[in-house]
């Protein structure tokens, strides 16, 4: 099993991502490049946060268009297990891989805490193995994620809000959702349920000198992929 | 050479945080009649020759993105 974290100029949430997965949960990982052209030899890709291409023209714009994105494109209609946090779900959502976007947040604020999160699917490979309330942190200027009405009603009746921003009792709460998501939204998958965006960094929050180890709850849904290699 | 002008807005529909923010202090500084402030980006090309058709190509795959936002090119 072999994790592929993307590196676009920019990118500083790599390295994080790239421990977090090798060290803390234990599984292979390694860093491609933005200018290549090729995922042959990894099982999953983790596309990590950051500011890639400075957030030039709109967050994840240029970067959606590298040139390793084609094959990302690929590997996710093959159903295989792509992952994007903050800058990456960003990213995801440019490229086509999710609907929606994420614009600047409600009160203009870059928002750096922990926030609490509710797995509202527990289908997927990334929320399959999640129970309870996650605290996992965010930081992010640009996390208010917008999507039309239709498409709204859809990924509701499809299943496929993945998370949603509530309070540590896993309530609704409008100042639980502090950048201002439409219906809290925090994550979403795609239709096949294999690509996860979402705007908290579960990377940052797996283990207890990091003051969380929730994120685990959704990366491990990739050990239960390493497993079924 | 053809200078190209590309508008890129934010769709009405959707709440402009930053252009609420300035609108915010235009009327601070006594501008009372002030709504409502949007704001938007002008990307200026440089093209020979030009195509509309080509530039506006260029809009839908990168400039604008069109769940969020609206695009006018004026030649």
């Amino acid at each position: 099993m072999k994790v592929a974290v993307l590196r676009f100029p920019g990118s500083n949430c790599d390295q994080d991502a790239f421990h977090a997965l090798r060290d803390d949960l234990g599984i292979g990982a390694d860093y491609v490049w933005h200018q290549d052209t090729s995922l042959a030899g990894f099982d999953a890709v983790f596309v990590p946060g950051g500011f890639s291409y400075g957030d030039y023209l709109r967050c994840g714009a240029m970067a959606s268009r590298a040139p390793i994105m084609a094959e990302v494109q690929r590997f996710a209609q093959e159903g295989r297990p792509v992952i994007g946090a903050c800058n990456g779900f960003q990213i995801l959502c440019e490229a086509g891989l999710l609907p929606g976007a994420l614009l600047l947040n409600a009160e203009q604020k870059f928002i750096c805490k922990d926030v609490y999160l509710r797995a509202e699917n527990r289908d997927s490979l990334w929320t399959r193995g999640v129970e309870g309330v996650l605290r996992i942190p965010i930081a992010h200027g640009e996390g208010r994620y917008v999507v039309d009405d239709e498409t709204l009603r859809r990924l509701e009746g499809e299943g496929r809000v993945a998370f949603r921003y509530v309070t540590s009792d896993g309530e609704r709460a409008d100042w639980a959702n502090s950048n201002g998501s439409v219906d809290a939204i925090a994550g979403v998958l795609n239709e096949k349920g294999n690509v996860l965006g979402l705007m908290p960094h579960p990377e940052r929050a797996t283990r207890k000198l990091l003051g969380s180890t929730d994120g685990l709850n959704i990366l491990k849904g990739l050990k239960l992929v390493a497993a079924n290699l | 050479m053809a200078r190209v002008r590309v508008y890129v807005t934010l769709k009405p529909s959707l709440l402009d945080s930053a252009g609420r923010t300035v609108a915010g202090s235009l009327q601070n500084l006594g501008y009372s009649e002030l709504k409502e402030a949007r704001i938007g980006k002008l990307i200026e090309l440089e093209v020979e020759p030009y195509s509309e058709a080509r530039v506006k190509e260029m809009c839908d795959k990168l400039l604008a993105n069109p769940v969020i936002e609206d695009y006018r090119i004026e030649a």
